[in-house]
């Protein structure tokens, strides 16, 4: 895909995030739209695209009124969302639609209209995963990190600084559920969930949605916003069994599709002002440091630790807060990418300053898939 | 009211014969005739190289402690916590999910590395699970 041809026009996540008692599931994915598409200075009538995870694009699609003349319903879990941008642009570079509309909206907490996840006891992880007690992403997730700790020298400490530091971006955003400062010994000494994880080293689980607007560049400089173009994408899964990953010492999807992205927009580390990595655990962020290649996975935790990516620090990162703080209604991706949005058009509550380049990788369905976004707001 | 019991497997054809060897006491992994890549869960065909000649045969059962968590919260039916789920390498190579018997639940206890063999447990009069335990010796 040729670069910076396609760009964000519309961004905004539901009116309420955190506990929405008020509404179902089905209603924040059109909040969130309805807001985004306020945002691009849009009218329903004028998305001609259309992609959603989870929920079907007919279902969203009847609701809010929409047409469309493509869809995606890419459901790969939380990195849906970075597969969405993917496909979109390459829809619209090829002149299959115009103006994407991209939802996503979760009744995480409240559980209002949410659909069952369940696993059929005839599927390979029926048969060869449930019977041994995994009930949920904290009982999977984390079942790599013992081996990535013992394999490149990370301590527990490095493990809790990552929802330290977090915090510390949080405190900044007035929209974080959790803003009160932490240290490594409150994260040590928090509920234990599932060894060698506690509860601050989990994501939360929230309620809310959000929406992106997508178009060609071209067209985007019509719009109210300051356009923020698509630079690079990857994308990639590997397995639905966590049991099954090649090595549990870096992620085959995450190798595939940062790369791709990093390729694709012609950039090297040292150009990235920004980053965001799905923080749905706190051992993600030092997965994807090392994965996407900024630097050995040896020293992923000590860089970490060391407030390299605090604020001020030289490598920011998950500038919201993060899924262990900001919010995490289930599949976190699409708040990701508002924060790149954020980031790239200079309206983030924690803005850095300057920002040109912003990388969005994503994550889903613990390690089985993987999507990276590369924003600038230079074309 | 029943207790809640564990996830019951409930085979395919192309798993039937896994678990009629947990039944009868083996570990049945399979090894591509073509390229001998041998591979786990079961499939009719090589992961590596698409060949269809393929062949079950009974695994040693040894294998060692990849990756583990000890599950507090939320715990699954039939489970009570801590307890450990594993991802065990075996000596012939793949990796599989178990749970590690006959030794406590902890940290400390619970060394990467450590030699594992096979044992079965049987949940039912058509499902055995296969669950390792600290090698002997």
């Amino acid at each position: 895909m040729r670069r910076n041809q396609v760009a964000v026009v519309g961004a905004a996540e539901t009116t309420e995030l955190g506990v929405v008692p008020n509404a179902s599931q089905l209603q924040l994915h059109a909040d969130a739209a309805l807001n985004a598409i306020a945002d691009a200075g849009l009218k329903l009538s004028d998305i001609d695209g259309f992609a959603t995870a989870v929920e079907t694009p007919q279902q969203v699609c009847h609701y809010l009124g929409i047409k469309p003349t493509w869809v995606d319903g890419t459901s790969v879990g939380g990195c849906s969302f970075m597969l969405h941008v993917r496909h979109a642009a390459a829809a619209i570079e090829a002149g299959l639609c115009k103006t994407v509309l991209i939802t996503h909206a979760e009744s995480g907490k409240s559980m209002i209209g949410k659909l069952p996840r369940s696993i059929p006891a005839d599927s390979l992880q029926g048969q060869f995963e449930a019977p041994y007690g995994v009930y949920g992403p904290p009982s999977m997730f984390p079942i790599p990190v013992l081996r990535f700790m013992k394999t490149y020298g990370i301590t527990h400490e490095q493990l809790a600084s990552v929802a330290v530091v977090q915090r510390e971006w949080a405190a900044k955003n007035p929209r974080a559920m959790m803003k009160d400062p932490i240290t490594v010994a409150d994260v040590l000494n928090s509920r234990m969930i599932a060894y060698p994880f506690r509860l601050l080293q989990c994501c939360l689980v929230t309620d809310g949605g959000g929406a992106l607007i997508l178009t060609s560049a071209d067209r985007a400089r019509d719009f109210p916003r300051k356009p923020v173009y698509i630079m690079g994408t990857g994308e990639s899964v590997e397995t639905p069994m966590v049991s099954q990953m090649e090595t549990f010492n870096s992620s085959r999807a995450f190798k595939v599709a940062g790369p791709l992205a990093f390729k694709e927009a012609g950039i090297a580390h040292k150009d990235v002002d920004h980053l965001m990595i799905y923080d749905a655990f706190a051992h993600l962020p030092l997965f994807g440091l090392g994965d996407l290649g900024f630097m050995p996975y040896e020293e992923t935790g000590k860089f970490i630790a060391d407030g390299n990516t605090r604020p001020g620090g030289k490598l920011p990162l998950n500038t919201n807060g993060g899924g262990l703080s900001y919010m995490h209604s289930g599949m976190y991706g699409m708040y990701a990418l508002q924060e790149s949005v954020r980031q790239m058009r200079g309206i983030a509550p924690a803005q850095v300053p300057n920002a040109k380049i912003s990388v969005c990788h994503g994550v889903g369905g613990m390690f089985a898939a993987s999507g990276t976004i590369v924003f600038t707001n230079e074309r | 009211m029943a207790e809640p019991q564990r996830a019951r497997p409930k085979p395919t054809p192309e798993t039937q014969h896994f678990w009629d060897g947990t039944k009868a006491g083996e570990l049945r992994l399979q090894r591509c005739d073509a390229c001998a890549h041998v591979y786990f869960p079961p499939r009719p065909f090589c992961p590596s190289c698409a060949s269809r000649k393929v062949s079950v045969f009974k695994a040693s059962g040894k294998g060692f402690l990849y990756s583990y968590v000890i599950n507090h919260r939320p715990a699954a039916p039939g489970f009570a916590p801590p307890y450990a789920i594993a991802v065990v390498e075996l000596d012939e190579g793949p990796r599989m999910m178990s749970n590690i018997v006959d030794c406590p639940q902890t940290p400390e206890a619970l060394e990467l590395n450590m030699k594992l063999e096979v044992a079965f447990e049987a949940l039912d009069d058509k499902i055995t699970l296969p669950v390792f335990r600290p090698a002997k010796g």
